[in-house]
């Protein structure tokens, strides 16, 4: 192994390189997802009737989907409390419970958006409804993309190697979850 | 400049898997709440609970779950110049979209919209089986002329 990262070796900032960089996507990801909420919230406030459209979405499947994003945080950072312990084992263990939780949300999201567009609420019907998939497709994206991550991540860890990318991962990992806790009162409660 | 990698590893660290879990139970406190609140229909009650409550819950994830209070103040300011750019963005440049008229124009679309979906919308008056037809906000002033039975015409677009 010629090559050794220096993510965690380098730093001209006070912050290790590959958490500057992740920092610094999550900074990206502000702006893709303030600037949905964004535009959703400035739409919803000039338009009364989305009201009535917002009353078909299905705030038990929210509620039981921020239950499970919660969890999943919950099991990323343990992930990085056994990673600060220097225990590979149990950070993958949590890590994969973490794929878990994304697995389970995205199995709801699926069952949901199955039912909704059984019933003709697709992504064309209105403008809020463009909104609806726009954001929680976007949302559910990265959720897919940080699963698949932190399967890598979890597979080095198990061996004891770059543990400090449990920490990075887990980050991530909040801010999806810091997202859904704003797209939840958006497109379930405020009816 | 380049000696700081992870600071914390030169003390022993303790876990904190105990706070970590009383957190979630905060967190999961104020996610019932917050479904239970707005079933009151008291806006200002749903506001406070569906919004305020996120934004408790946010920044409990942001300082518990991301230690983002242990980061150098260089972390601050990009993730805040990000959302104070995002912010001017949308709420200085965009408002705009709030509008339906102006001096000089009105934006006929909207309000035509905003009166098919209010008199179509209505879930009392009209039930859950009309599927794909449902909204349709895009359409040409024209296309809403003679709708009031639910925009069933509307599906082309």
């Amino acid at each position: 192994m010629a090559f050794k990262p220096i993510a965690n070796t380098r730093s001209a900032t006070g912050v290790s390189t590959g958490k500057l960089a992740l920092y610094w996507l999550l900074c990206s990801e502000i702006v893709i997802f303030g600037g949905v909420l964004a535009g959703y919230l400035m739409h919803r406030l000039a338009h009364p009737e989305w009201a009535y459209q917002s009353m078909h979405t299905n705030t038990l499947a929210g509620g039981i989907n921020t239950f499970v994003l919660l969890t999943s945080s919950l099991f990323a950072v343990l992930a990085h409390d056994a990673a600060e312990m220097k225990d590979g084992k149990k950070a993958a263990q949590w890590l994969l419970a973490t794929v878990a939780g994304g697995g389970v949300f995205l199995c709801i999201k699926a069952v949901e958006w199955s039912n909704e567009i059984a019933h003709g609420y697709t992504i064309t019907s209105s403008v809020f409804w463009s909104f609806y998939y726009t954001a929680a497709g976007v949302h559910a994206s990265h959720v897919i993309g940080g699963c698949i991550v932190m399967l890598f991540i979890a597979k080095d860890a198990w061996q004891g190697k770059e543990l400090h990318r449990v920490e990075f991962i887990g980050l991530y990992w909040h801010f999806v979850d810091i997202v859904w806790i704003f797209l939840f009162p958006l497109l379930y409660i405020a009816k | 400049m380049s000696e700081n990698t992870a600071h914390h590893e030169s003390h022993e660290y303790h876990s904190h898997a105990k706070q970590y879990v009383r957190i979630w139970g905060i967190l999961l406190t104020l996610l019932i709440v917050s479904i239970l609140g707005p079933m009151l229909e008291i806006p200002i009650l749903t506001l406070i609970t569906a919004f305020g409550i996120a934004l408790v819950k946010a920044s409990l994830v942001v300082k518990y779950f991301m230690h983002l209070d242990h980061e150098p103040k260089f972390i601050w300011y990009i993730l805040s110049v990000s959302l104070a750019f995002m912010c001017l963005f949308f709420f200085a440049v965009a408002p705009d979209v709030k509008n339906h008229t102006g001096t000089n124009w009105t934006n006929i679309a909207a309000i035509a919209e905003i009166e098919r979906g209010e008199a179509y919308g209505d879930p009392a008056a009209h039930h859950g089986d009309h599927g794909g037809e449902h909204g349709g906000e895009h359409g040409t002033p024209e296309e809403h002329g003679t709708e009031n039975h639910g925009g069933a015409h509307e599906g082309g677009h």
